[in-house]
């Protein structure tokens, strides 16, 4: 029983952290069509910004906002001067985005080094709570609170607001919505931007519990890809269950069959494709 | 159609590699030393020690051996053994070194070893530990200065049964070649002092996130035995002390667990945990204490056992290039003469090969203590002069088959 629980506790809690990251991912690959190698760079870049930040400030909130806000910048700019033009080329983007992911892995160790590191999380988040013979890291804990909050904002703001009207329009028909007069060009901009805010949060999130070290971008970014695959495309509900049940899954396939731990991950994936091709709540 | 995109998209994470340039051959110019080492990727901090330590040696030696002028051509092997053999390649066949050195990952030094055999250039192995190099498939022309990953576990196996008084442990290992030779070799003496393993978890290298095992460990052990490589020794504790284990079960294990590397980014989770290794930045000794202090003032940071071994694998080349005369060209009587170097006087401590070309030297019992503000390994016992073989005969020992994930077998899980 204690197994389960707690099994269960951490799946949903590594599902929580996959969903910052992949959140973003799956509404850019939706709107905007694009496949977005960077994604876990943003990732990476937030979690060494937040890194300074806290060594300069000590303050955590600060260093989340930080390296989200720089990271939010550097995808508008990566966005604004290269990817825009190359809209509807498929694998120009891939080539493009694969290619700042390279610079960005080797910015990042040239500016910080490869020593890894951890972000030191202020004391009320250390430790954990204990009943009985259970224990549930804080920090965990944490991690499940911001992915909720960040899927309950995220969720009232595309269905409840008129930007969200908007968001929802282009990524179903963009030249309907660009004929009905929506400025899609600068909505995409903005949906991309707030991609790569996630995944920096995501990023100084994660750096607490799994630390910053060189390589966390392109080993986090297939566990991206495989929530967006299995969720749908576009769908925030689709990442939201998609990474829990990644979440899920790699924990429990860890556990009880450690040699398929791959295998326990990626096969669902393959049935899912199987039998929906556009992933669980996506649309074709 | 997106869907496919994606699939080309995950494809393209895969390799990219660099060929090598035109051939630039000089007669009788410098000694060239080619090193390679991961410089990118996880490992890259490690890969940073191995090459300071390298160059620390050579600098102190003036860039000047026998005589000669010292070149380093530096790779990067990105911890990978493909990369790793493609980079052999380029450093023998375009750049034409004499000697080779560096690598890290175990199963990188399996990967080297036939083809250095094949080229025929010596390469000094001051960090890669594959217990078999040395042992059943020897190959004549790796030179190991470091260590098999087993020789500090057979001590230590037997010393936690008899000092410590651990009946039962539970052993987390990352699961490839090293991690299964440091844990039979703990296994091994552990159990024949009297000690039980009664579980055994493998994370695969890269885990980051522990929680999956750590659920898992059994609470009647008496320890938890564990063996981290480069960023995993970062996370395991934290996770360890969150998951209320800490408190519990006592934390012991390989050395690179608590790598002096790594002490620097850890806190107080990480205080208490006892390993063995082949060297601590804390052995008190003037050898030691000099190349500590040096080692800070240059890089900054407390050296760590990848910085040691390379830099007495500098002063081992030196040393049989002066054996000869600074005639390293001469392939067959230099690497008779690497084999017979001996240096009393390591940071490490006394080192010289054995039989079958392994390193006996000290090994330390280590624990993570704090002074002055920073972490330590302070050393709380020292085995001096321990071979591969430790106390069983080399004969009697090869017998058995090399550890791995099943052996010895887990007779108590």
């Amino acid at each position: 029983m204690e197994f389960w629980v707690i099994q269960t506790f951490n799946g949903v809690s590594y599902g929580a952290l996959l969903f910052l990251l992949a959140g973003g991912l799956s509404i850019i690959f939706g709107m905007m069509r694009i496949v977005n190698m960077t994604h876990g760079s943003y990732y990476l870049l937030g979690g060494y910004v937040g890194l300074t930040a806290i060594w300069r400030t000590g303050s955590f909130p600060l260093a989340i906002l930080l390296g989200a806000l720089a990271i939010a910048a550097i995808g508008l700019g990566e966005y604004n001067a290269f990817l825009k033009r190359l809209s509807g080329q498929e694998l120009g983007q891939v080539l493009t985005t694969m290619g700042f992911a390279l610079i960005f892995q080797d910015l990042g160790l040239v500016l910080w080094g490869g020593d890894p590191y951890t972000i030191p999380v202020p004391a009320v988040l250390s430790g954990s709570y204990q009943f009985g013979e259970l224990f549930f890291p804080i920090y965990r804990v944490f991690i499940v609170v911001v992915a909720a909050a960040v899927a309950v904002i995220l969720w009232l703001v595309l269905e409840r607001t008129r930007i969200g009207a908007m968001i929802r329009a282009t990524v179903d028909d963009a030249e309907m919505a660009r004929g009905v007069g929506i400025n899609v060009s600068s909505i995409s901009m903005a949906v991309f931007a707030l991609g790569a805010f996630l995944a920096a949060v995501g990023g100084v999130v994660a750096g607490g519990f799994v630390g910053v070290y060189p390589g966390a971008d392109f080993e986090i970014l297939p566990y991206a890809f495989v929530v967006v695959i299995v969720g749908g495309m576009g769908s925030l509900k689709g990442a939201l269950i998609g990474s829990l049940m990644v979440g899920l899954l790699d924990n429990f396939g860890k556990a009880l069959f450690p040699e398929l731990s791959y295998f326990t991950l990626f096969a669902p994936m393959a049935a899912i494709l199987a039998i929906r091709p556009t992933g669980l709540f996506g649309r074709a | 159609m997106m869907v496919r995109t994606l699939w080309v998209a995950l494809i393209g994470i895969l390799a990219f590699l660099a060929a090598g340039p035109d051939p630039a051959w000089a007669q009788k110019g410098p000694i060239k030393i080619g090193f390679q080492g991961p410089m990118t990727g996880g490992a890259a901090a490690v890969g940073k020690d191995m090459l300071n330590g390298l160059m620390m040696g050579l600098e102190e030696m003036g860039h000047q051996i026998a005589g000669r002028k010292v070149e380093v051509i530096v790779e990067d092997n990105q911890g990978r053994p493909d990369v790793a053999l493609t980079k052999l390649r380029k450093l023998v066949e375009s750049d034409k070194v004499q000697v080779l050195t560096g690598g890290l990952f175990a199963h990188v030094g399996y990967a080297l070893a036939p083809k250095v055999d094949e080229y025929k250039v010596p390469m000094l192995y001051p960090v890669m530990a594959a217990d078999d190099l040395t042992q059943r498939q020897s190959a004549r022309w790796v030179v190991r200065t470091g260590w098999t990953s087993s020789q500090p576990s057979h001590p230590f196996g037997e010393w936690v049964a008899k000092t410590l008084r651990y009946k039962k442990v539970v052993t987390v290992a990352m699961d490839y070649a090293f991690g299964w030779e440091v844990v039979g070799g703990f296994q091994k003496s552990f159990e024949e002092a009297g000690g039980q393993v009664v579980q055994k978890l493998w994370p695969p290298l890269g885990t980051t996130d522990f929680a999956p095992y750590l659920a898992q460990i059994r609470r009647d052990a008496d320890a938890v035995f564990a063996l981290m490589v480069a960023a995993s020794s970062l996370r395991f504790p934290k996770q360890y002390q969150d998951a209320g284990l800490k408190a519990r079960l006592p934390l012991i294990g390989g050395g690179t667990t608590f790598d002096e590397f790594v002490l620097p980014s850890l806190g107080d989770e990480a205080i208490g945990g006892i390993s063995p290794l082949i060297y601590s930045a804390a052995i008190d000794t003037p050898a030691n204490k000099r190349f500590v202090k040096e080692y800070r003032a240059k890089y900054g940071k407390v050296p760590s056992y990848y910085s040691e071994t390379c830099y007495t694998a500098a002063r081992w080349i030196s040393e049989a290039a002066k054996a000869v005369g600074g005639n390293v060209e001469d392939k067959e009587k230099f690497l008779a003469a690497l084999r017979k170097v001996e240096i009393p006087d390591a940071p490490r401590g006394p080192v010289k090969l054995d039989a079958y070309g392994n390193p006996i030297q000290n090994i330390y019992v280590r624990r993570v203590e704090r002074k002055e503000g920073e972490l330590w390994n302070t050393v709380i016992h020292t085995f001096p002069a321990v071979s591969q073989f430790w106390k069983y005969k080399p004969e009697e020992f090869l017998k058995q088959p090399v550890y791995s994930r099943d052996f010895p077998p887990c007779k108590h899980c």
